[in-house]
């Protein structure tokens, strides 16, 4: 292989990593801790993208549009945790049929009231050529992102107090509550966590796709077969299955196209599943042990 | 005779009294003879519903006895759909070839359960991630035809024709006598499928109330018991969920051979979210219900769906919230497992007052 084509390939890789680790960040880290699966994890993704781009057409700059909108996912997060969601933590599966009924609800009522398009907001950056191939700077910038958001994820939950409650409360929810960590308190935040890395990933890909109520679909496989792959624990589990499950659909992208690689991801992740039942997770914490 | 309804009723399923049975020949003889009395818009209606209750059966199998929520049932709603117009197209419709293209259809539909059920079950994946890892086949699925638009995506002479879907796809038919054929519209579809829906209807009561049906339900409530009374769990979900994805895949046969095509749509979202709602309304643990529920909800989103899609669809996505709210076992079931302390309310407080007179004179009399 020409040194172009590795640069390109590894591009290629960095890409479908940073979309998987975005995308399925915010749905790991609330199957992590409540052990229940959010049906309306594309919406959240579609809403950030809206308040992202409503939030720059009125003046805001990028970044701090992107924040706002994920900010908004969060608060509506732990909106939709205190009224609903937590009435299903003892019964994971309803959880699944609860936030489908919310997915439902927002796609559509997003439909009625915003309609299917929206107008969009260009990519930045431009693009930066390396030995006749160019590269865009700004795929380049989330690639960054990424690692970042998995980088402050390990500080949050390694070095803040915060992070010793969750921990804590995932090991052990009913003995975390007697020692007195406010569990209640956790999975709110928890929960608005994981909506908030929701919207992020939609403000952050605004830009590069078009906005409308169903964007969220086009998220939501990569995002399932991450968390599959990854298992229980956002930080030992989903780096490695993102890193796996980008080399397999960059090369099958790479040489059947768009859809085979997002049909080697399943392949992929059934194969998985049948090897290693809990992920990465159970695997990497069995070969420790 | 006898033996034969003691097959059918059993400790899986309501409705084993004699009122119950005379009811259900009476709505089955109401429907036999309602095609003589009623407008062919009906008709062709009621076939239209009675095409979907296939799938919700299947998913009441699948989640509400075998305790696996599947996502999957519009993944092979579609492809036997789709395979059905493959071959029925390439075959064509005389001989009754559109009958061998059913059957083709439901063999496809029930190899593609085997294998994803296997990978599934086998790989022990419970709970949540059998619904993530089936919703996102079908979303796959649908992704992947949604993009065979292009002339290149055809099977011998049916294109697959991408988001436009499918068309032109023979009706059901068979041959008969004389070199003619009956072809399966109109009433003779809503007869088609009123008697395989009484046939599936009957069928699985008898599955769900034979030993296979007791043990799933075991697995159910406890799988690790189960196992260790010495079942092979595995093989009863497996089972549950190739039958249940193959009554999926006769809905989808049925969708196609009725409107004579289908598209990626059918199997996407919104349209993946439907059984699920169908079958949670009524009570996912009883087919009775279930067959209720579902002719209910489809109803009632074809009521809507008038004054405006999105609306509709707001509608069924409160119902299926408020359901698995207030009632996560369904309506139907509700009211059966409650039903005395329903309709005897009146005896009950009576009861209750009498009681509590009782207790007051005995006190007063102290």
């Amino acid at each position: 292989m020409q040194p172009t084509e590795i640069v390109a390939f590894v591009y290629q890789i960095s890409d479908v990593f940073a979309f998987l680790v975005l995308a399925a960040a915010g749905l790991a880290i609330i199957f992590g801790m409540m052990g229940i699966i959010n049906m309306a994890h594309g919406e959240f993704i579609a809403m950030g993208g809206y308040v992202t781009t409503y939030s720059y057409h009125a003046g805001a700059p990028l970044a701090l549009a992107m924040l706002i909108g994920a900010v908004a996912c969060g608060l509506f997060g732990v909106f939709l945790e205190r009224t609903i969601v937590r009435r299903f933590y003892h019964r994971p599966i309803d959880s699944l049929v609860a936030t489908w009924g919310i997915s439902l609800i927002m796609t559509q009522g997003a439909l009625l009231l915003l309609g299917s398009g929206a107008p969009g907001v260009g990519t930045p950056f431009g693009s930066v050529s390396f030995g006749g191939a160019s590269f865009s700077v700004y795929r380049l910038v989330l690639v960054v992102v990424a690692v970042a958001v998995l980088v402050g994820l390990y500080l949050l939950f390694m070095k803040t107090r915060f992070g010793r409650h969750a921990r804590a409360t995932m090991q052990n929810a009913a003995m975390a509550r007697a020692l007195g960590v406010p569990v209640n308190k956790i999975y709110s935040i928890t929960f608005g966590l994981g909506a908030a890395l929701a919207g992020l990933a939609g403000g952050l890909y605004a830009p590069t796709m078009t906005l409308s109520p169903m964007m969220g679909t086009s998220f939501v496989i990569e995002a399932f077969v991450t968390v599959v792959a990854g298992g229980a624990d956002i930080l030992i589990g989903t780096p490695p299955a993102a890193v796996a499950l980008a080399i397999i659909k960059a090369t099958a992208t790479a040489f059947y196209g768009q859809v085979y690689g997002v049909m080697s991801l399943l392949v992929a992740v059934c194969l998985v599943v049948r090897l290693m039942p809990d992920g990465f997770t159970g695997w990497l914490i069995r070969r420790r042990s | 005779m006898r033996a034969f309804l003691s097959l059918l009723n059993g400790p899986q399923t309501f409705g084993s009294s004699r009122g119950f049975w005379a009811t259900a020949i009476a709505v089955f003889l109401v429907a036999l003879l309602f095609p003589l009395v009623g407008d062919g818009y009906t008709v062709g209606n009621l076939a239209y519903f009675g095409v979907w209750v296939f799938m919700a059966l299947g998913l009441s199998l699948i989640w509400g006895y075998g305790g696996m929520l599947s996502f999957g049932q519009t993944a092979f709603f579609g492809l036997a759909g789709y395979s059905y117009g493959v071959i029925a197209i390439n075959l064509g419709a005389n001989y009754g070839y559109p009958v061998l293209a059913l059957f083709c259809a439901l063999v496809i539909a029930a190899v593609l359960a085997l294998v994803l059920g296997y990978f599934m079950i086998y790989g022990r994946i419970t709970g949540v991630f059998v619904g993530i890892v089936t919703l996102s086949v079908t979303l796959t699925f649908a992704t992947f035809l949604n993009q065979t638009a292009g002339p290149e995506w055809r099977i011998g002479r049916a294109r697959l024709n991408g988001y436009n879907g499918m068309t032109r796809i023979p009706s059901l038919s068979i041959p008969w006598f004389d070199g003619d054929k009956i072809t399966f519209r109109g009433p003779a579809l809503y007869y088609l499928v009123l008697v395989l829906l009484v046939l599936c209807y009957l069928g699985l009561r008898i599955m769900v109330n034979s030993r296979f049906g007791n043990v799933l339900v075991a697995i159910r409530e406890n799988p690790e018991r189960a196992e260790l009374l010495g079942y092979d769990i595995r093989r009863y979900q497996l089972v549950a969920f190739v039958v249940g994805s193959t009554l999926a895949g006769l809905s989808g046969v049925l969708y196609t051979a009725w409107g004579q095509f289908i598209v990626p749509a059918a199997m996407a979202l919104p349209a993946a979210a439907m059984p699920i709602i169908w079958v949670a309304v009524g009570g996912r643990k009883d087919l009775t219900a279930t067959l209720i529920g579902t002719l209910f909800v489809l109803w009632l989103f074809q009521t809507l769906i008038v004054i405006s899609q999105q609306y509709a669809l707001i509608v069924i996505g409160a119902l299926l919230l408020v359901t698995i709210l207030v009632m996560p076992g369904g309506y139907i079931v509700w009211v059966v497992e409650n039903r005395d302390a329903i309709f005897n309310w009146r005896r009950h407080r009576a009861e209750r007052l009498a009681e509590s007179r009782a207790v007051a004179s005995d006190g007063a009399s102290e």
